[in-house]
């Protein structure tokens, strides 16, 4: 099904997604990839605040190459989810509502997912040209020292994602790869 | 002898990691193109008009096809009649990649230390692979290499008697834990044979061999084709949503090897299969 959906977005909305659904969103997301993910865990530990509100927010692990003049940001496609695992249920737990990314989540994730009616969007690896173009806007809220891995605030318009995993724990990686499989 | 000043190296590297992050081979394009009429999955043929689309913006806007520009891998092939005036061969790659990812506006993906993990900010030390051979040319080719693929590639010292069927088993075991985090389709590196590193190396190579031109030698050929129809037959499709298009070529080299041995190594490359070849 295709669908477009404001983000951040509440539990009510998180729970119609299905696995497969082809979603189009515009709003406010943040980005965090691993160190940005690093930071923000050892923060909670030592029982600091994140920097930005989690609270049905939406993270893109993504570290974009640089803006040329006039442009609001480089090429900007997902990185590989899976680095972000260890950190994601804690966050998820926080309230934090949804992870844009590409490629396997671990059990703990799915389950993390699944307690809190979170979701998984998968945007399509290796088309950061393409995908750039649906941001707007970008501005560096927090880590500015890691450079591309700092944390920005993006505005999107019609940013296509796919829902890999959704509140009740289905996941297309599986289900979808299980339907073509010819061995 | 023949005199190649440094300079001529530092510009030609830069131009080169600039071209190879916005433009790919004509191969590729090809293949990519050639790929949506083999997809049965609707959502996969979705997948691969945006990856053309996302080309076609790339070069068209000058916004680099992927944002994870790589770290760079140089193969020079280094006349012996070649004499380097100005400087250092290996600071003028280096040097040739600072500037290239500077200007170009690629991204700084390379940390100074593998355990304390700082950026270097200018995307160097490039990992430089030499080779001396005959003649007065520098041949020299430039593949970034993105490192969601690279992460999912494999190393394995097989015994003699796993023979071409564990080779097989192997390079599909590679793919099939790759799935959707090497950003399939994927080009498939294989090196068969020599020692631990250089089966990894000849891996490594094979990915800069055009999609479309088969090895040499007849039973490598066939092992090119039928693992890339028992790849495409995984299910895992492009972004690894489903589908019938998971791989665009499996490229093998081979060497000789051990007695005792069989090392076979598989470098995954996602589908921005990067690589600029110049000769100097």
């Amino acid at each position: 099904m295709e669908r477009h959906l404001t983000v951040p977005f509440g539990e009510e909305e998180a729970r119609e997604l299905k696995s497969g659904d082809y979603v189009y969103l515009s709003g406010t997301i943040y980005t965090a990839r691993d160190a940005a993910h690093r930071r923000m865990y050892e923060t909670l530990e030592r029982g600091g605040h994140l920097p930005f509100d989690i609270e049905n927010s939406t993270i893109y692990y993504m570290g974009p190459s640089p803006a040329r003049q006039g442009r609001p940001i480089g090429s900007a496609g997902p990185t590989t989810s899976s680095r972000m695992d260890k950190y994601a249920p804690a966050l998820l737990d926080l309230g934090q509502r949804a992870m844009i990314g590409k490629g396997k989540r671990s059990e703990d994730v799915r389950k993390a997912i699944m307690r809190n009616c979170a979701v998984y969007f998968a945007a399509v690896g290796g088309a950061g040209a393409l995908l750039s173009k649906a941001i707007v806007s970008s501005q560096v809220v927090a880590y500015e020292d890691l450079g591309t891995e700092a944390v920005r605030k993006l505005e999107i318009k019609d940013f296509p994602v796919i829902v890999v995993i959704d509140a009740q724990g289905n996941n297309l990686y599986e289900t979808a790869v299980k339907a073509y499989n010819e061995e | 002898m023949r005199t190649i000043h440094v300079n001529e190296i530092i510009r030609t590297v830069k131009e080169m990691c600039i071209e190879a992050n916005y433009y790919l081979t004509e191969d590729m394009e090809l293949a990519l193109g050639k790929a949506k009429s083999k997809e049965r999955s609707e959502l996969g043929k979705r997948i691969l008009n945006q990856l053309q689309e996302n080309l076609e913006i790339a070069s068209r806007e000058m916004i680099p096809i992927c944002q994870d520009t790589g770290m760079t891998v140089v193969f020079a092939r280094v006349g012996q009649e070649v004499r380097i005036e100005g400087g250092s061969l290996t600071q003028a790659i280096h040097e040739g990649v600072r500037q290239g990812y500077e200007e170009g506006f690629l991204r700084k993906s390379v940390v100074s230390d593998p355990i304390l993990r700082e950026n270097t900010r200018d995307n160097t030390p490039a990992v430089i692979h030499y080779d001396i051979v005959e003649g007065d040319h520098i041949g020299i080719t430039v593949a970034p290499k993105g490192f969601g693929s690279e992460n999912m590639s494999r190393v394995f010292m097989l015994k003699p008697s796993d023979g071409i069927e564990g080779v097989k088993d192997a390079v599909l075991t590679a793919v099939k834990d790759a799935g959707p985090n090497a950003c399939p389709p994927m080009v498939v590196g294989v090196g068969i044979g020599g020692t631990f590193e250089k089966c990894a190396l000849m891996a490594k190579e094979a990915l800069t061999r055009p999609v479309n031109c088969r090895s040499q030698i007849p039973y490598v050929k066939e092992l090119e084709e039928e693992l890339l129809t028992k790849i495409n037959k995984t299910g895992i499709g492009p972004g690894g949503l489903g589908g019938s298009v998971t791989a665009l070529a499996v490229n093998i080299n081979t060497y000789p090897t051990h007695i005792a041995g069989l090392p076979v190594a598989v470098n995954i490359c996602c589908h921005v299969n990067r690589h600029c070849v110049r000769e100097l």
